[in-house]
């Protein structure tokens, strides 16, 4: 018999659009949450292949916390309308003008936690009732017990106790009314999965993640970029230089790598070399040993 | 330990890496949460700043050692008590393969997760204290993998370093471990005696046994031949979604979403729509990157046909020679998951392939011990952690195949019609 293999980025890929297809089928209203970062550009390649010929049948919707890099926020709208979605934006700025949530105090006061109130109420507002995430079980320890299902009950709460037990390739998606569920496609890939998919696929990444010069304050070790949202503190200067980024995400709390990389072979060289954790220049984790868990039982992504 | 690391990867290479899921499986104290840290420590998997982490922590609580379990307790409680709750998954990968960790709790209270870790597993390592022998958790475990139709087992001597390396302790076990597992019906079993808090044979020789002419455990589980554990024989295609574009440009698109969950289709094949009987020819097999020749497990493709035939989610397209089973009176093996009870002649939601039913427990036909691997006829209340075999009349009827024949047409799931819980897992007989 012929010999049928499928390597592991083919079989991830599969695993992928099939639980795509299981929530378009199983939800009334799905919603794919989309950053501009590489994690939510691989998972709308993904929606694609799970639903050509056809459009894909949910809209994007990025929750802008106003601290954004404009790369990214560039970035966004060009591949929007490049693949004819339909794009949600709601602001963390308006959650806090609407006396919603406010901003924390600090020199680098980080919007990230806000954007779970922005997330709730977007949610309801649309009548959502499935999110998809591009969060990683690789990431952190937190989101190592996390489901491709992933119940929310009525608060958007997680609780990370009495999950659903998920077998074979059998997803429950049954709630009720006012619940919703979180869904990660992605939970089976590593950093570097992601990073030789988006290679063996071509697909097209913002420049962040590529290396650039630019301007950073040192500040516990993360290389922070300069922006109007941090505040320098005494002793520290801005400086210029040569660095990528690993992740994307808010401009408060996402650090930069020294490197070099101009290309994705030398990115994947990188990961492969790497001595930290992608997630180890978020300054969002670093705030306790149960950062994550904690915001993720609040709603967070 | 490290020094390949400044070697370049050959960035091809990982286009022809294939995937392995394995599930762990040990009591308290065998060692399991040491012999993850050193696969993931010894193929770079865990990075400074996890060790950093764990290693403050392990200095903070007043251990004397890196507790590597802190690296698999993800959530508070979890490591508030010390024991692990939940299952959960580990990555690392070489370069011949990658590698989906499904580390699960070795309490009895815990069977449930060991059953969930192993439905999606290809290879069970049950780890044998090396002082201890193979005791009644040993049996459990191999039980359920045997159960879940987990073809490849590594039993896992561990702690040879605590009985001075001595063959005749390794050989001992093998062969109890044998006498046991022939009531079982596991087609692959290998032995590997380690010290996983040492590192003999986890990724390097030991020095120290040097009577052992086998591989490492990294190296088997890099070998380990999978590929002909799918079943490529028996054609199935449950359809998930149906994709009807109804643009201008597709405007007659009408395809069909699935997984391929067994054999081979290729466009021309004659196939059979069920339940409605009615035949057509594939017509293409599509994904956005083109056509394909033909399609197998687990692929995730769209299938079209060369006519118009009422189809929908949770039909299934199959070859008209090779049928599935066909009926509303299906036995099961019965893996209870929630700590409400089973109630006889009680009604759940039952999802089986892409198919939603309901569906009513007609009898308890014996309840499994599952230490002694005896049948246990005058109890028959399904509890959390309990093992049954049950029969059930569904409203609709099933296509399948029994669970030794194929897993994923072979398998249901049981939900509570008022919590939406998922409580049973279960294996068609």
């Amino acid at each position: 018999m012929a010999s049928y293999n499928l390597t592991h980025l083919k079989q991830l890929e599969a695993e992928a659009i099939f639980i795509m297809r299981e929530v378009a089928a199983q939800f009334e209203k799905p919603v794919l949450l989309f950053s501009g970062g590489k994690d939510s550009i691989v998972m709308v390649h993904l929606a694609q292949k799970a639903f050509a010929p056809a459009k894909i049948p949910f809209p994007l919707m990025h929750i802008d916390t106003g601290h954004n890099f404009v790369e990214a926020l560039e970035f966004r709208d060009e591949m929007v309308q490049k693949i004819g979605a339909n794009l949600i934006v709601r602001y963390v700025q308006d959650s806090i003008d609407k006396g919603r949530s406010q901003d924390e105090k600090g020199p680098n006061p980080s919007r990230n936690g806000l954007q779970t109130i922005t997330l709730l109420d977007a949610l309801e507002e649309f009548k959502f009732d499935a999110a998809f995430g591009g969060g990683r079980r690789d990431e952190e320890k937190a989101r190592a017990k996390e489901r491709f299902f992933s119940h929310r009950d009525e608060f958007g709460q997680w609780d990370p106790k009495n999950q659903r037990p998920e077998l074979w390739n059998l997803f429950n998606g049954r709630k009720n009314p006012g619940e919703h569920f979180r869904i990660f496609p992605l939970s089976n890939w590593t950093e570097m999965d992601v990073w030789q998919y988006i290679a063996s696929e071509k697909l097209d990444i913002p420049n962040l993640y590529f290396t650039h010069k630019r301007e950073i304050v040192v500040r516990d070790g993360a290389l922070l970029a300069k922006s109007d949202f941090i505040t320098l503190l005494n002793g520290e200067k801005y400086e210029e230089r040569t660095v990528r980024f690993r992740t994307v995400g808010d401009m408060t709390c996402t650090g930069a790598v020294e490197s070099t990389a101009d290309n994705l072979d030398d990115i994947i060289q990188e990961v492969a070399s790497a001595r930290q954790t992608e997630r180890g220049t978020r300054a969002d984790d670093k705030r306790s040993e149960a950062a994550m868990e904690d915001r993720k039982k609040q709603g967070y992504f | 330990m490290n020094t390949e690391i400044e070697e370049k990867i050959d960035s091809q290479k990982y286009l022809e890496m294939d995937l392995l899921r394995f599930t762990t499986a040990g009591s308290v104290d065998d060692g399991k949460s040491t012999l993850i840290g050193r696969l993931l420590y010894d193929s770079k998997a865990i990075f400074e700043d996890q060790m950093e982490a764990i290693e403050e922590v392990s200095n903070r609580k007043g251990k004397g050692y890196v507790d590597l379990s802190l690296l698999t307790d993800g959530l508070r409680a979890e490591r508030e008590q010390g024991i692990t709750i939940d299952v959960a998954y580990r990555y690392f990968a070489t370069p011949k393969r990658k590698f989906i960790i499904s580390d699960t709790p070795g309490h009895i209270q815990y069977t449930r997760n060991m059953v969930t870790g192993a439905s999606t597993a290809n290879l069970a390592i049950i780890l044998v204290d090396a002082r201890k022998g193979v005791i009644e958790q040993t049996c459990r475990h191999s039980f359920i993998a045997s159960l879940l139709q987990i073809k490849h087992i590594i039993v896992c001597i561990n702690k040879m370093d605590l009985v001075d390396f001595k063959q005749d302790v390794f050989e001992k076990i093998q062969q109890d471990y044998k006498d046991f597992a022939s009531k079982l019906s596991i087609p692959d079993i290998r032995f590997i005696p380690i010290s996983a808090l040492l590192g003999d044979n986890v990724v390097d020789r030991s020095e120290n046994m040097t009577w052992y002419e086998g591989s490492t455990l990294l190296h088997t589980l890099e070998n380990v031949n999978i590929s002909s554990d799918q079943n490529f024989v028996d054609a199935r295609f449950p359809v998930q979604y149906v994709i009807r574009p109804q643009s201008d440009e597709f405007h007659d698109f009408r395809g069909y979403a699935g997984r391929i969950e067994g054999g081979v289709f290729k466009p021309g094949d004659e196939v059979i729509a069920l339940p409605s009987g009615f035949n057509a020819k594939i017509k293409t097999i599509e994904t956005i990157d083109g056509q394909l020749d033909e399609a197998f497990p687990p692929m995730s493709v769209t299938i079209t046909l060369d006519r118009e035939i009422d189809i929908s989610r949770g039909d299934m397209l199959v070859k008209p020679n090779n049928q599935p089973q066909n009926s509303q009176d299906v036995e099961l093996m019965i893996c209870w998951l929630n700590e409400k009870k089973l109630v006889p002649n009680g009604k759940y939601v039952i999802r089986h392939t892409t198919k939603e039913a309901r569906c009513i427990v007609k009898e308890v036909r014996y309840k499994m011990n599952i230490n002694t691997l005896h049948r246990v006829e005058d109890d028959t209340t399904i509890g959390l952690n309990d093992i049954g075999r049950i029969l059930i009349r569904t409203t609709a009827p099933l296509f399948y195949d029994s669970y030794t024949k194929n897993r994923f047409t072979g398998s249901v799931i049981l939900i509570d019609e008022f919590t939406n819980e998922t409580v049973g897992a279960g294996m068609i007989i």
